[in-house]
């Protein structure tokens, strides 16, 4: 086995944009379901609608790329309104099977033929670069070591985009160290303890909503910026990804989801590479490399049971949240 | 604070209606004026009130037996439920189809029967949540936090001032998860005076309360009297309304049945029949012949009301002897 390439194709996961677009997604997640108990499970909706937003601004209406950005944030601000003024205030389950049809129906509308001639149906969105490459501050050449070797586009889309990751931790910080986020937390522990103090519960989960939806518009954007729009993407199990970072990294923490989804990135970029090489070396009988490398998903499913079981605060959540059971 | 009203009988507010004491009578200086308020759950009518005037100023009780609509009514005045019809005013402003949050902050806080203390959230947290008109809660002015920081230190002195009334000043930092219930109940009280109210209404503030602490939960409550506050509370420890309670509602199957001072209310033979039954001074144990003891003139008489009753219903199931009536349960 080639270790060599091995660690370094894995290494490189460290600052892909896969990477920050699924940490910024697990940020808005702890917005919603970390600090407000808003059980989310469409995030790949506002995902979708993020990177469609960008893509079809720009091929379709000619905007230029920050205005891409700009509507795809404000698509899913619609969104999260459909989806919370009916929902909000019912009970948190409920949000939970809306939220995740809701995500369907978008992929759905942006798979059909009927829309073909603005979405490209099933194939997906490209070559919308132009804009964003042209305001790129690199000079044109290779830059970097080691692993971390990338083009000038390379590192614009990596900049950016961490830019956006600092940028949306640190509002998530500022947020949850505020009576805001006082009142968002008491609101995951019981609602109606807190509409009998005089807030306004509707209006904050609706914020949560929300703040953290364009956070995961954001991560949409930030998904399609290196490379194309396609629908197969914004799948269920995106979301469930998402969820696997959240839980992982810690669910009402800022650096949480960060943390989770360069580890779960790293991993995955491991096993990938690993798991192949182990295949075509004899060390996995039974096996051909294409089935050792669908695997890692057997893998990551096993370990968002485990870390649900034995560390359900998750890497960097509090342990005392562990000692107390909730009702 | 007068931690010596325990040894001593509270000081009760008299002279609060206006007229003979019945259902519905009209007070000197109501805090909340209800009108035909009706509540159905199904075929089920759980609270159908004519007319009910709380007094200002005084603690009044609400009691009933288990179903009497109690916690509805509470539930229809604080917005937590909406009612069929009525209208209710809170201090001069009308209530009806008032969200719960807008009545919280006219100021009436209401605490619940099953303590909801925010566990994952530490005893301070708990208190300042309680405090009104927070700038911080807002959401672009939290980003900032100069806008805030006064008012929120002002906010935790206050809270510091109620813990250490209640004692729990030393758990400040703790979740309040990590609370005994007693403490809890104790939590959401002072959490509720966060928001200085004109009314506070706690739903069976002493159920799960060990005796312990019960005492120190009705000096608190007293202290509220003593603050100006009104206070209406839901009780089944008939002791405990008799104590500290200046004013007695009674419900029953969702009415009014009768209203008064504790005293003359519990003497109300409507109030005997409804709620604390018509034979409260036969042992029960006695009758049914568990324990051995002497049957009274009154045991005799219930022991024959029961037969007659069951003779109604299954004659061959019960008989008036007790130890069959073991078997057959």
């Amino acid at each position: 086995m080639d270790w060599e390439s091995i660690l370094s194709n894995t290494a490189s996961w460290l600052i892909s944009p896969e990477t920050i677009a699924y940490a910024l997604a697990a940020l808005g997640l702890a917005v919603h379901f970390g600090y407000g108990g808003l059980l989310n499970f469409g995030m790949a909706g506002f995902m979708a609608l993020g990177a469609y937003g960008y893509a079809i601004s720009i091929l379709t209406f000619g905007l230029p790329w920050w205005a891409g950005i700009l509507v795809g944030m404000l698509a899913s601000v619609v969104f999260a309104f459909i989806l919370g003024i009916p929902t909000l205030r019912l009970r948190a389950d409920y949000l939970a099977i809306v939220t995740i049809a809701a995500a369907e129906i978008v992929r759905l509308l942006f798979t059909t033929q009927v829309f073909d001639s603005v979405t490209n149906s099933a194939d997906g969105l490209g070559n919308y670069h132009a804009g964003f490459r042209a305001a790129n501050p690199f000079p044109e050449g290779t830059y970097g070591f080691g692993p971390w070797t990338y083009n000038a586009n390379g590192w614009w889309v990596r900049v950016f985009g961490i830019g956006l990751l600092i940028i949306a931790a640190l509002l998530v910080f500022l947020l949850m160290r505020s009576p805001w986020g006082r009142v968002l937390k008491g609101i995951r522990e019981d609602e109606d303890a807190v509409r009998a103090l005089g807030k306004n519960v509707f209006a904050y989960k609706m914020q949560a909503l929300i703040v953290g939806g364009l956070f995961g518009a954001l991560g949409g954007v930030v998904f399609a910026l290196p490379s194309a729009v396609v629908p197969s993407v914004y799948v269920t199990s995106l979301t469930f990804f998402i969820w696997t970072i959240l839980l992982l990294g810690g669910a009402a923490t800022v650096f949480g989801p960060i943390l989770g989804a360069v580890i779960f990135w790293v991993i995955m970029g491991f096993l990938s590479n690993v798991l192949p090489a182990m295949a075509s070396s004899g060390l996995l009988p039974f096996m051909s490399t294409t089935q050792a490398a669908t695997l890692r998903f057997i893998l990551v499913g096993a370990a968002l049971m485990l870390i649900v079981i034995f560390r359900p605060q998750g890497i960097l959540g509090n342990k005392k949240e562990l000692t107390f059971v909730k009702q | 604070m007068s931690s010596n009203s325990s040894a001593q009988s509270p000081v009760k507010s008299t002279g609060l209606h206006i007229g003979d004491a019945a259902p519905g009578v009209a007070k000197v200086d109501p805090i909340i004026i209800a009108d035909n308020v009706t509540r159905t759950f199904g075929g089920l009518k759980a609270v159908d009130v004519d007319h009910l005037e709380v007094p200002r100023g005084a603690i009044t009780a609400l009691i009933g037996p288990n179903g009497a609509g109690k916690t509805t009514l509470f539930n229809l005045l604080t917005g937590f439920d909406k009612p069929d019809t009525g209208t209710w005013t809170f201090d001069g402003k009308r209530l009806n189809g008032v969200p719960a949050f807008r009545v919280a902050r006219m100021g009436q806080v209401r605490t619940f029967q099953l303590t909801k203390a925010l566990g994952l959230l530490t005893v301070l947290e708990n208190m300042k949540l309680g405090a009104q008109k927070q700038t911080g809660e807002n959401m672009f002015s939290s980003l900032i936090k100069p806008l805030w920081t006064k008012q929120e230190s002002e906010i935790e002195e206050r809270a510091m001032e109620i813990l250490a009334r209640f004692k729990l000043d030393t758990k400040k930092d703790d979740f309040a998860a990590s609370l005994s219930g007693g403490q809890r109940k104790l939590l959401e009280m002072a959490r509720a005076l966060m928001s200085s109210p004109k009314l506070v209404m706690l739903d069976e503030p002493m159920a799960g309360v060990n005796p312990a602490l019960t005492q120190s939960l009705l000096d608190h409550i007293l202290n509220l009297k003593q603050e100006g506050m009104s206070v209406l509370f839901v009780e089944h420890d008939m002791h405990m309304v008799r104590h500290i309670a200046d004013w007695v509602i009674v419900m029953a199957e969702g009415r009014v049945v009768a209203e008064g001072d504790p005293h003359t209310v519990m003497e109300d033979p409507a109030v005997i029949d409804a709620y604390l039954g018509s034979h409260q001074d036969v042992d029960l144990g006695v009758v049914t012949g568990r324990i051995s003891g002497e049957k009274t003139a009154e045991a005799e008489e219930l022991l024959a009301e029961i037969d007659a009753e069951v003779g109604l219903t299954d004659s061959a199931a019960y008989s008036a002897d007790p130890e069959k009536n073991e078997d057959t349960k």
